[in-house]
């Protein structure tokens, strides 16, 4: 893949970036236990990723290739191309500053840039440079993350360590016009004590979307997610 | 907790299959959702009477009780982690909050085309939220009452037949002062149902 852009996010750290349909983000994690939420707009920015219509469509509990995600109006916004893993977690959302508080505080005045923010608040600092507040945050997928599923009666989750190791890799074909919004937060069931893992993000031109398309064959539910998308295009 | 006897019935009213209904309780209070006909799915959002953009979140909910079905003493959660009602009595033993609500648009996805115009859970919620200034970007990720979606430990997910049946309920206790959102499914394409949306009943009690 040709890269037009390329940007190494740190652990810890929020970036956004507003990416027209048609491109190819690849999001390779840079040491073990990575993590990315992600939040998704389409142009209006009203109309927004949905991790419940994109799950339950898809018959999926877990985000994986090559799945679409949906949006509130029934759009795919982004299709999942290609992953090193097959897990990304989407059911338990990101941290606020109450997880931070079983590990040593940090602060600004000690720790300079290693002052460690959940992703919460970082992205409500990020959604403020477009306007957007606590009303548009929705439900992430955690990038690289998985929390696993018990076969038991409350279907109890538990974070699994070394899920994701360095070069693990995700890729994203956007459907159509984005904002892409991240965070690189410790995951709120994380239970390392040390700086995250950062990731890298590259934005580049995918292929058209060929007949054979692997997220048109997936199922009935993802190609008419993306024929949704190209009627907006048209 | 049961309500006490010194509660009184300050709601009683039914909600017909494809309605909707927007409530305010007072914290303290108690609603009781009856599903009148069973396997009917009352999709809900719970906000907090004083600011709407302080709502429930299926998925802080989902992470907080470290799993993913909704019982007796769930806490339901908001998006600030503040603590919105409990789960306080259920006499069926497992609700969703990950399978969302239906949607014109989602049904289109689902199911077809010829589906775009019929009624949705998205409509119900936008109209009846609208008084309260609930909107587009208000809505989040709902509770389905009474609706039975399993996950799998492979990442699988389906849609199974309900564990509810006539008469079985589910009361919530509120935390705070309350506005609760409720659509009653008027979903003809799953079956939940049976393909046949049915009335539910709730009923409000505070002193
Ligand atoms: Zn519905």
């Amino acid at each position: 893949m040709s890269t037009t852009y390329r940007h190494e996010m740190p652990g810890g750290a929020t970036w956004s970036a507003t990416v027209p349909a048609g491109r190819s983000i690849t999001i390779t994690a840079l040491g073990p236990d990575a993590n990315a939420s992600l939040l998704l707009f389409a142009a209006d920015r009203l109309d927004r990723l949905n991790l419940p219509d994109t799950l339950k469509a898809q018959m999926s509990a877990c985000v994986r290739p090559p799945m679409t995600l949906m949006s509130d109006r029934g759009l795919a916004l982004a299709s999942v191309t290609h992953s090193t893993l097959a897990w990304h977690d989407c059911l338990t959302g990101f941290g606020h500053e109450a997880h931070l508080a079983r590990f040593a505080p940090t602060s600004y005045q000690v720790e300079r840039n290693d002052w460690r923010r959940p992703a919460r608040s970082e992205l409500l600092l990020e959604l403020a440079k477009y306007g957007l507040g606590e009303a548009d945050l929705h439900g992430c997928v955690n990038l690289f993350t998985k929390v696993a599923i018990a076969d038991d009666t409350a279907a109890s989750l538990a974070w699994q360590a070394g899920h994701t190791v360095a070069g693990d890799t995700v890729t994203l074909r956007t459907e159509v016009d984005l904002l892409v919004v991240l965070s690189t937060a410790q995951h709120p069931l994380a239970t390392f004590d040390h700086p995250v893992a950062g990731v890298e993000v590259a934005v580049g031109p995918a292929a058209p979307v060929a007949a054979d398309d692997p997220s048109i064959a997936f199922r009935d539910e993802t190609a008419r997610s993306l024929e949704m998308s190209r009627r907006v295009l048209a | 907790m049961t309500a006490t006897i010194d509660d009184t019935i300050r709601i009683d009213t039914v909600v017909g299959a494809g309605d909707g209904a927007l409530l305010e309780l007072p914290a303290g209070a108690t609603l009781r959702i009856v599903d009148l006909h069973g396997n009917q799915a009352v999709d809900t959002l719970l906000y907090d009477a004083h600011d709407v953009n302080n709502r429930y979140s299926a998925f802080d909910t989902v992470r907080e009780q470290g799993a993913v079905y909704l019982t007796t003493g769930s806490r339901l959660l908001s998006t600030r982690l503040d603590e919105l009602a409990v789960i306080s009595d259920d006499t069926c033993g497992r609700h969703d909050t990950i399978g969302g609500a239906c949607a014109q648009e989602s049904n289109v996805i689902r199911y077809g085309e010829h589906t775009r115009h019929q009624h949705a859970c998205r409509q119900t919620f936008l109209r009846y939220g609208a008084p309260a200034g609930i909107g587009q970007r208000q809505l989040g990720h709902n509770i389905n009452f009474f609706m039975n979606v399993p996950v799998q430990p492979d990442g699988a997910l389906k849609f199974d037949d309900g564990l509810s049946g006539p008469g079985k309920y589910v009361e919530l206790r509120a935390s705070r002062d309350l506005l609760v959102l409720i659509s009653n499914c008027p979903q003809l394409n799953n079956p939940c149902n049976g393909w046949d949306p049915t009335p539910v009943r709730l009923i409000g009690r505070w002193a």
